[in-house]
């Protein structure tokens, strides 16, 4: 049979966000997937450079709006590191406690959008009502549901009441109640089972071999979890069990995800029955020591890496972040090949993908190859580019001024 | 026990259950004590230092003296990421966070929101004046 190439994005119905598939079929099958990214870049790193630490923050934050606490943490972890703060155990504490709640409502979220993704949109609406719960939670803890800010250098911004503690255990035991319930759902329902059952496949080497990180890689039997092999926060305090599966398909992620946030539910009495008394945040100068730090940081989706290296001022000289997704896309090249085009969705689905937090660089690719540029050349090679295809942006920003009144 | 239509159950007690969601905005939204919402500025508190600009990750705050002891803080709403850095940063507490949420505009001219300085002499209890693009 001859193959056939279908395009899916950059703008498509099925993605939620832009990212193009290039999906080559022998009939229904999948024999190969080619993507491309980048669609999403925002020169967040750049824009790090440019922005005192503080300042770049709230930044880092707006990386994802679903794990934006693991994204400042990461941040925030490193420099504390270069600016040697101790961050006081009761923000630790609190800080941990932010995480958890964020990992539960991600998983419970994928959840919704793995179940919706193969139609059966009655767990979406159910794992979205639970969610609610956790996203007031932050909403009262941080002051916000998606960006809670709750990360300072030195500590965290906000203390908890005896009062909002013993709420969050109250709706920890409903959620528990109720995640026992998904978890006797995703098991015992057989359509389900059998939907999910033996697609996008990846075993055990290869996801190692192709990086794989977080639940991705823990359902295939790969056991690796920073929070437990290179304990930050308060994560060193608690108890719990890394959740590893040996399914190696999306069926296996989802128990993986599901048994995580039991683990999650544990983690948070846990922290909330031993939270010490004290501060919750040293003061932090404004200039912090030259150095460079690598911090690590178990995200819902995997690991998290952020690199910042100071010099002395009061902003970054470099900040390079590395987002769990980008380290899944080439697992998901090897586990789609094989599958049928229509379970595409929820293979690419159940890496739990973000792709605006992934996008981090841009190469420009010539005739003559790959090239570096300066950041004066690739600003003037964009507006060039943009010059040629009809778009001049001096003249737009004139003709802006002028309807906003702001010429000078 | 494994069989299809495992959640009909949960389906079927939910039927004459209550939504779960609110008919915002005709009826009011469940807001926070907590919500990081409009930044509110205390002109007789302030004294001019600026670390609230500095700090401001978008540019949203501007300062300005208009005389001895009197300062305006304007505040760009467009801009403002609602991020309360400013009030972290101010040392007298010249600016707390409300929980005022509903701030659209359709008229962008609308979004810079002045609170005016004390007039001069400065009255001891002298109110910031609400100013007109006062929202809901
Ligand atoms: S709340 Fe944040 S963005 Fe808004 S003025 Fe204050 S510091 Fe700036
Ligand atoms: S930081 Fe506080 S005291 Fe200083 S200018 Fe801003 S509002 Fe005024």
């Amino acid at each position: 049979m001859s193959k056939i190439t279908i395009p899916i994005g950059p703008q498509h119905p099925a993605l939620k966000e832009p990212a193009s598939f290039k999906i080559t079929l022998n009939g229904e099958e999948i024999y190969s997937m080619d993507m491309r990214l980048g669609y999403n870049h925002r020169g967040i790193e750049k824009a790090c450079e440019e922005r005192s630490f503080i300042q770049g923050l709230y930044l880092i934050e707006r990386i994802c709006g679903i794990c934006s606490h693991s994204h400042s943490t990461a941040y925030i972890q490193a420099l504390e590191e270069l600016a040697g703060l101790q961050v006081p155990k009761r923000g630790l504490y609190i800080r941990t406690l932010i995480a958890e709640l964020e990992r539960i409502h991600s998983h419970l979220l994928w959840l919704g959008v793995a179940a919706h993704e193969v139609g059966f949109d009655t767990l979406l609406m159910y794992t979205w009502r639970d969610r609610e719960l956790v996203m007031d939670h932050l909403a009262e803890i941080g002051g916000n549901r998606v960006n809670y800010a709750v990360n300072t250098m030195g500590g965290v911004r906000r203390d908890l009441t005896p009062d909002e503690i013993a709420h969050i255990l109250k709706d920890v035991d409903t959620l528990e109640e109720r995640t026992k319930y998904y978890a006797q759902v995703a098991t015992e329902e057989t359509t389900l089972v059998a939907r999910l059952s033996k697609i996008g496949y990846l075993s055990q080497t290869d996801a190692e071999f192709l990086g794989a990180v977080g639940p991705t890689a823990r359902a295939c039997g790969v056991d690796r979890d920073v929070r437990r092999d290179d304990p930050y926060a308060a994560y060193g305090d608690v108890q719990f069990k890394v959740c590893v599966d040996h399914h190696g398909d999306v069926y296996g992620r989802v128990l993986v995800r599901v048994g995580e946030l039991m683990e999650s539910y544990s983690i948070i009495r846990q922290l909330m029955k031993n939270m010490p008394d004290g501060p919750i945040a040293v003061k932090s100068p404004r200039r912090i020591a030259a150095g460079e730090v690598y911090s690590r940081y178990e995200a819902p989706r995997g690991e998290d890496c952020h690199y910042v290296k100071s010099n002395g001022t009061d902003k970054p000289e470099r900040v390079k972040i590395r987002a769990p997704t980008l380290a899944n896309w080439r697992a998901v090249r090897k586990m789609i090949e094989g599958n049928y085009l229509a379970d595409a969705p929820i293979i690419i689905a159940a890496i739990d993908p973000c792709f605006s937090c992934t996008d981090r660089a841009i190469e420009l690719v010539r005739p003559a190859g790959a090239e570096t540029l300066t950041w004066g050349a690739l600003r003037q090679h964009g507006i060039d580019w943009h010059r040629k295809q009809g778009l001049d942006f001096a003249e737009l920003n004139k003709k802006l001024n002028t309807q906003l009144g702001r010429v000078k | 026990m494994k069989y299809p239509g495992r959640m009909l159950g949960e389906v079927l007690a939910h039927l004459g259950a209550k939504p779960n969601t609110i008919k915002y905005p005709y009826e009011p939204a469940v807001v926070q004590a907590g919500l990081r919402g409009k930044i509110k500025f205390f002109a007789e508190k302030c004294i001019g230092c600026k670390i609230c600009e500095k700090d401001c990750p978008s540019d949203a705050i501007t300062v300005n003296k208009l005389g001895d002891k009197r300062f305006e803080c304007i505040f760009d709403l467009d801009k403002c990421i609602y991020c309360a850095q400013c009030v972290d940063s101010c040392p007298k507490k010249a600016l707390t966070v409300t929980n005022e949420f509903e701030l659209a505009q359709l008229d962008r001219h609308k979004l810079r929101f002045i609170f005016h300085a004390p007039d001069a002499p400065p009255a001891p209890a002298a109110q910031p004046e609400p100013p007109a693009a006062k929202t809901a």
